[in-house]
């Protein structure tokens, strides 16, 4: 087929005359290569010390060098021990008991080594072990492999020995004349530590040791210490109470050292037709206000009033109150005050306002309750900061009488409001040492930092609360040139001693022997009870009652679920962990509420790629001013009020992808949580990095089950808990009847489920952390979490009622009719309500015995297990992600790069020292391959393992997987149906048991139970 | 290819392939011939004449028994070397010396006294039970003079009874390959006699064109098209079995910093595989022993005594106690002081079995529950010089052995319930390692 056709190239091939198409004809190009530019230069030439000879040299032998190593196999070399330590195996997990310390979290947990290395956190469940590790105590593990820590002591800037750092502190200390010594740590809650700071101080006039906890507790320190004598916090079991009240008091997150969550859930799982009823009267929406069966948004100072008029109710008493503005609230609240007064000592009020009144006012409540909630004779020492000795000290500091500082585990020059103050009374003293795991802030200014070991690497004993006592073991032997405190400490006071000695010579008497109580970790002993003092509780009520709005908006401090008071701001995880509330991670934020931020012109939006985007405010607190903070739009934040979390803002001793978000301590005057604020936008847009942008359900009453007590109690499961149905030959018969698929037979072998029980999940994220450290999840980096590219095996979603409850748009679904109207229904049901309810959902791989996924796999790199799990072959994928596109829950996660050893993403993943907390036992995950939650099938296999070496049955509830392992509120339960002992068999056969997305009949292991609300 | 034209070539290629072969297995042949075969050394031990009063015949197995645990014959152990020992000490002294010379010292006996400190205070035990008869047999065997290499076994005669069984076999295909090479002269022969008969008579062979068979085979499409695909399939079939040994690296025997032999720890001297190995049964990974299982025989092996009825021919006795001193050197070991010098220096050893991180394999699963025998995956270990790769570690090899071994289900109660329903589901009263689900890919990769 020959073609007379012409083709051209140009648009100056048309015109016939073109000088440019003849020159073209004869030439390559237009005009002049410009080779004169680079090879006229003679004299650069000639001077370039490599020739063309050697370029092609090294051209040569690299090409020959690659092809050579391409062909030869890698060789590998073993090194064993050559005396190996009798407890280790290689291969074989050893578990420690320990107690994790660090002024803020107090848990006691056991820590999974690996070859010596600690590369897991998990639950001590001895009795004794009080407190439960949340999210930051799962991740404080990877803190100890943080690339950034203080690898030996630092003077003036320079690395010195321990023997320089003794010797000048030692003269230091002997010039200190009549100057005051002080000691500043946080709270200590070690016996041991608090005694040899005592003795250490005994020789100097004048010595002090000021406690100061970054996030305080201190007004209610002051109001315990005024009733009960002992600076102390009351404790208190949520599980013994019927009607829990709680004014401002965020007991699910870190109020008063947290832990709470266990007794709480024990008592809202409805067991014979009961649960407890949950008041949350707040101002942001925090965890607990999420779970509350009933959530009044006040501002702060309309709290205080409501917590007159609760004491006017339970007491009796007659103090005079200003009324709450709206009406509504202000019958919500006098009708939960009567609910309290009703349970009796079944009831119990607790309050997170930062005013010693209130403190005191709760107190008295719980008294005039006889609250067996309430537990003032075992009374938690978690925080013992002194505000007033604090504000005394950098006084002190700044007028020069302060000789020597001493501080371990503070960073104030970070966390206190008057960080100026205090770094020019630093100047003033004459000897200044911090002992910090970093050059944070205050260690980078001091005249020694002191390289302090990681509490994984450390001795030491806790007191948590009154009976408690439990011991902190190293799991490690020290990564740098650290020492502890104590030790220098000792070394310091002439003392020979090391720590370890004084520690056990002054261990507190348990009748556990030391070796025993080194075993288990924890001890618990007998307290005597408390009898309250007098205080002028009427008083109290009144002053709190004179409060007075400022007319500006009031702003509440609070901390994230994931930062906490920002110890751990280098940690990846944590940096990555969506915070429960608004699932935005690698940021803090301004909380706003709707009409707030409609009155400021403040937006959120969404932008093409999904991210979501913000408009940025100052904010303006007594004349200091925090600029281009971002601002989110929060449902339920009380209208007057914003909140912003502590914690962020961190500079020192940090990599520079983790130093997202501002310094909220620098408001935080006379650490107090509530400071008076005005807002005033900024330009600029910020980009967020969010991971849910959907806020509602938009009435799918399907996907998270809902029900009240009442119905729950009154009326048929299948009423409440309704099953599909789809049509089949014209008739509509239950969906789980109908089946694409051939099933499989699973009645024998194992059978693996997994049950979430919605009433207990309070959202804590504890699960998602333990996941990413069992699992070797990558981190990614904020820019591809705001390309959704998350790589969170565990998600918990979080979703809000457009109405005001979730039945309520389930009503307002099901009323729409007409094309016009769904669509404008529906366009409204995308914002959540003003006070809505909040629900969590923890979501991974529903392991589905019919699996969507499976069907689509060209390469059959994703399969099915006869134990229920869906299996996932990194090494068979081939990346066509079909599976995640026919996925119906959205849970598998693609590796769009490469995430370990790449400098793009410079997290743990990226250093020797990171990647030390790889759990050996689970394959990291290459560019290119879908990966997913495998129900921990490294777990399972390991305890069917255990049990055919010895030879015997697997125990009835020896099945675990990373999240129900550290799921503390028992809302996660995992098991084998197939075994007629386990607990899950019983959960599946309950009548709350549902499949999320039943209806199209993939069948998962993973089942959730309805959620009821006790309205 | 054109070259084959000649039909005539033909047979002479086939004389060639045939002549190569046969001097191939000649040269092999003359190989064997020519390896060294140690002949069995004389045994100066029982030549030896009996001196003194002592049998050393008895004096040996007393030796062995009760003071090989201490003492060498010619090196320093946890005791000095005893070979002499009779001229060194009065009789009487040393007959007292045995019974008791805790008592000895503390009587403060001179030559007691320095004796212990030279030996770093290490208390003998006593042995009040050997009769003074004994201990001059001990004498006796202590006194025999060091034994020369018989002959040497360096020079040693080549050619043993045992290559014999292999000669006999080359032999006979030798006379094989001989008498086919003859039939195949014949032939030819009788080929060029006929040719030369058909001459003489004047018959007219018909003529054979080389040439136009070939243009006759490229004429026939069919025929081309069957070969292609024959071209194709064959080669297809090498490139695939080219491309799937790419990574496998069966034999994989490298050099090892220290020439440890498996052929005489857990051949010659019988030593459990898991008494070094000892984490196998109870970990992922079996785990090259670390250097103080080593010195738990080797504090008092220090050298290399052979054994005399088999034959170490590839290396030399001080190759070996050379190499036992290299473990000395590693574990910081001072064999004349008999102390750990603390200096260590961890050894590194070059890994063999490397799976793929993908593949999660488990020692203990297979050693202790399953009770396969180690030898079943690493072959005759026990015979192996140098360690090497035996099996393949390929996917295929695994799934394989899951698919024809039998689940050990006795006496682990783990199994029962399982075993009993299975076996009912499947009909078959033995269950594979497949029928457990042992060939599903999320039980090896995650």
């Amino acid at each position: 087929m020959a073609s007379n056709k012409k083709y051209w190239q140009s648009v100056e091939e048309l015109n016939e005359n073109s000088s440019i198409v003849e020159t073209l004809r004869n030439n390559e190009f237009v005009e002049e290569i410009p080779t004169d530019e680079f090879l006229g230069d003679k004299e650069a030439l000639e001077s370039s010390s490599t020739s063309r000879r050697d370029f092609l040299k090294y051209v040569g032998f690299s090409t020959a060098a690659a092809s050579l190593a391409a062909c030869e196999g890698p060789v590998i070399k073993s090194i064993p021990y050559v005396v190996q330590p009798e407890e280790i195996i290689p291969g074989v997990a050893d578990y420690y008991a320990t107690t994790m310390n660090d002024g803020f979290d107090f848990a006691n947990i056991l820590i999974k080594t690996r070859e010596g290395r600690p590369i897991k956190v998990e639950n001590n469940v001895l009795a004794g072990a009080k407190f439960s590790a949340n999210a930051r105590v799962h991740a404080s593990v990877l803190s100890l492999y943080d690339s950034m820590r203080l690898k030996q002591p630092v003077i003036a800037g320079k690395p010195a020995s321990w023997e320089e750092v003794n010797a000048k502190v030692k003269a230091g200390l002997a010039s200190a004349g009549a100057g005051q010594v002080v000691v500043l740590t946080g709270t200590t809650a070690s016996p041991s530590t608090d005694k040899l700071i005592a003795e250490f101080g005994a020789k100097y006039p004048g010595f002090k040791h000021v406690v100061y906890d970054a996030v305080s507790s201190s007004e209610a320190l002051d109001a315990f210490q005024a009733v009960y004598g002992d600076r102390a916090l009351a404790d208190y079991d949520f599980g013994k109470a019927d009607v829990i009240l709680s004014v401002g008091a965020d007991f699910l997150g870190d109020w008063q050292g947290g832990g709470f969550d266990k007794g709480y859930a024990a008592g809202r799982v409805p067991k014979q037709g009961k649960m407890s009823k949950h008041i949350q009267i707040e101002a942001n929406m925090s965890l607990s206000g999420a779970s509350a069966d009933k959530r009044i948004p006040l501002t702060v100072t309309e709290q205080k009033y409501a917590l007159v008029a609760i004491y006017n109710a339970i007491t009796g008493a007659g103090v005079s109150v200003p009324a709450i503005a709206n009406k509504a609230y202000a019958e919500a609240v006098a009708k939960a005050a009567q609910q309290v007064k009703a349970a009796g000592s079944a009831g119990v009020v607790v309050t997170g306002l930062d005013d010693v009144n209130a403190q005191l006012l709760v107190i008295a409540i719980n008294n005039a309750l006889q609250s067996a909630a309430f537990n003032p004779a075992g009374a938690r020492l978690v925080r013992k900061g002194n505000a007033k000795a604090v504000a005394q000290l950098v006084a002190d500091m700044k007028a020069g009488s302060v000789h020597t500082l001493i501080m371990n585990g503070v960073n104030p020059v970070y966390t206190l409001p008057n960080s100026a103050d205090f770094v020019e009374g630093l100047k003033k003293v004459k000897l200044s040492v911090s002992f910090s795991l970093k050059e944070d802030e205050t260690a980078s200014i001091t005249t020694i930092a002191a390289a302090a070991p990681h509490y994984l690497e450390s001795w030491g004993d806790v007191s948590v609360a009154k009976g408690y006592y439990a011991v902190t073991q190293p799991t490690i032997r020290p990564l740098f040139n650290t020492k502890q405190f104590q030790d220098a400490l000792l070394a310091w006071s002439g003392n020979a001693q090391d720590y370890y000695t004084y520690l056990k010579a002054s261990a507190v008497a348990t009748g556990k022997t030391w070796n025993q109580l080194v075993h288990d970790g924890v001890a618990i002993s007998e307290v005597a009870p408390v009898s309250a003092g007098a205080a002028d509780f009427a008083g109290a009520a009144a002053n709190l009652a004179a409060s007075k709005a400022s007319g500006k908006l009031e702003l509440v401090l609070y901390t994230k679920t994931g930062m906490g008071d920002g110890q751990q701001a280098n940690n990846p995880w944590l940096q990555e962990f969506p915070d429960p509330i608004t699932r935005v991670s690698w940021d803090n934020y301004v909380t706003v509420a709707k009409a707030d931020a409609e009155k400021l012109g403040l937006e959120n939006w969404n932008v093409a790629n999904g991210g979501l985007n913000g408009s940025y405010v100052s904010i303006d607190v007594n004349g200091k001013k925090l600029e281009n903070v971002p601002v989110i739009i929060q449902p339920g934040q009380a209208v007057g009020t914003i909140g912003l979390a502590l914690g962020y803002g961190r500079k020192e001793g940090m990599k520079k992808e983790m130093t997202v978000g501002v310094n909220a301590y620098t408001l935080y005057n006379g650490l107090n949580s509530f400071q008076s604020a005005t807002l005033t936008k900024e330009a600029g847009e910020h980009e967020f990095a969010c991971v849910q942008l959907q806020k509602t359900l938009m009435g799918r009453g399907d996907i998270v089950k809902e029900t009240t007590l009442k119905d729950f109690n009154e009326k048929d499961a299948s009423e409440w808990n309704i099953m599909p149905v789809v049509s089949y030959d014209h008739k509509e018969v239950p969906a789980a009847s109908i089946d694409l698929w051939e099933s499989f037979d699973r009645t024998t072998g194992h059978h693996f489920n997994l049950s979430i029980d919605l009433n207990a999940c309070t959202g804590c994220g504890a699960c998602v952390i333990a996941c990413h450290a069992e699992n070797n999840v990558p981190v990614v980096g904020k820019s591809e979490i705001r390309r959704s590219r998350d790589m969170h095996w565990l998600r918990i979603d979080r979703y809000y009622s457009h109405e005001e409850t979730f039945a309520g748009d389930v009503t307002l679904k099901e009323g729409t009719s007409g094309l016009m109207n769904s669509i404008s229904t529906f366009n409204a049901m995308e914002d959540p309500s003003e006070n809505p309810q909040v629900v969590f959902q923890p979501v991974m791989c529903q392991h589905c015995n019919h699996a969507p996924c499976e069907t689509v796999c060209p390469v059959a790199a994703t399969s099915h297990g006869r134990q229920g799990q869906n299996h996932m072959a990194y090494n068979r994928c081939v990346g066509t992600r079909y599976c995640a596109n026919n996925c119906p829950y959205k849970v598998r996660r693609f590796n769009w790069f490469l995430y370990n050893k790449n400098s793009e993403f410079d997290y743990h993943m990226n250093d020797d020292l990171g990647r030390m907390v790889l759990n050996p036992d689970v394959n990291v995950r290459s560019r290119g391959v879908m990966e997913k939650c495998s129900f921990c099938i490294q777990m399972t296999q390991a305890t069917i393992l255990k049990a055919k070496r010895e030879g015997r049955t697997v125990n009835k509830d020896e099945f675990q997987s990373a999240c129900s392992e550290a799921c503390s509120s028992g809302a996660m339960v995992f098991g084998d149906v197939n075994s007629k002992e386990d607990p899950i068999v019983a959960l599946k056969e309950d009548d709350r048991a549902y499949h999320l997305l039943s209806q199209i009949g993939t069948q998962p292991n993973v089942f959730y139970h309805v959620k009821v609300r006790n309205t | 290819m054109k070259k084959v034209g000649n039909h005539t070539s033909f047979s002479r290629i086939l004389l060639f392939c045939l002549a190569f072969s046969l001097s191939f297995s000649i040269t092999s042949y003359a190989q064997d011939a020519a390896a060294p075969a140690a002949a069995p050394a004389a045994d100066a031990a029982a030549a030896a004449p009996a001196e003194g009063a002592g049998d050393p015949v008895k004096g040996k197995e007393l030796f062995n028994t009760l003071c090989a645990a201490c003492h060498k014959l010619d090196a320093k152990s946890t005791g000095p070397a005893l070979r002499g020992v009779a001229d060194k000490h009065d009789r009487a002294w040393i007959y007292k010396w045995v019974a008791n010379s805790s008592a000895m010292i503390k009587a403060g006996d001179p030559a007691a006294v320095k004796l212990f400190a030279e030996n770093n205070n290490a208390v003998m035990t006593a042995f009040p039970q050997l009769s003074t008869g004994d201990i001059d047999n001990i004498l006796a065997y202590t006194s025999l003079p060091i034994e020369k290499p018989a002959g040497g076994a360096v020079a040693s005669v080549g050619g043993g009874a045992s290559q014999d069984g292999g000669m006999s076999n080359n032999l006979v295909l030798g006379l094989l390959v001989l008498v086919l090479a003859v039939l195949i002269v014949m032939l030819v022969m009788v080929t060029k006699t006929l040719k030369k008969v058909a001459e003489v008579k004047g018959l007219e062979l018909p003529e054979t064109s080389s040439v136009s068979f070939w243009k006759a085979y490229a004429k026939n499409q069919f025929l081309v098209l069957v070969t292609v695909i024959l071209l194709m399939l064959a080669s297809s079939y090498f490139l695939y079995g080219y491309l799937m040994q790419v990574g496998v690296d069966k034999d994989y025997q490298p050099i090892q910093p220290i020439h440890f032999s498996h052929k005489i720890h857990a051949g010659d001297n019988g030593i459990d595989c898991k008494y070094c190995h000892s984490s196998a049964r109870v970990s992922k990974t079996s785990g090259i022993p670390s250097l103080n299982v080593c010195m738990n025989c080797h504090k008092n092996i220090s050298e290399f005594q052979g054994d005399k009825d088999s034959t170490y021919v590839e290396h030399s006795k001080e190759f070996y106690s050379g190499e036992i001193k290299k473990l000395y050197d590693a574990v910081g070991w001072d064999a004349t002081a008999q102390k750990y010098t603390g200096k260590q220096k961890p050894v590194k050893w070059v890994r063999i079995h490397n799976l793929p991180d993908f593949v999660y394999f488990n020692h203990s699963q297979h050693v202790s529950v399953a009770g396969v025998e180690c030898q079943t995956c690493h072959g005759p270990v026990e015979t192996f010089e140098v360690m090497k790769q035996h099996s393949p570690l390929t996917m295929g090899w695994c799934i394989n052995c899951h698919r024809e071994t039998d689940v050990k289900v006795e006496g682990n109660d783990y199994y029962k319930k399982i075993h009993d329903e299975l076996a009912k589901k499947y009909g078959v009263v033995k269950l594979t390692a497949a029928n457990m689900g042992g060939t599903e890919c999320g039980k090896c990769h995650y």
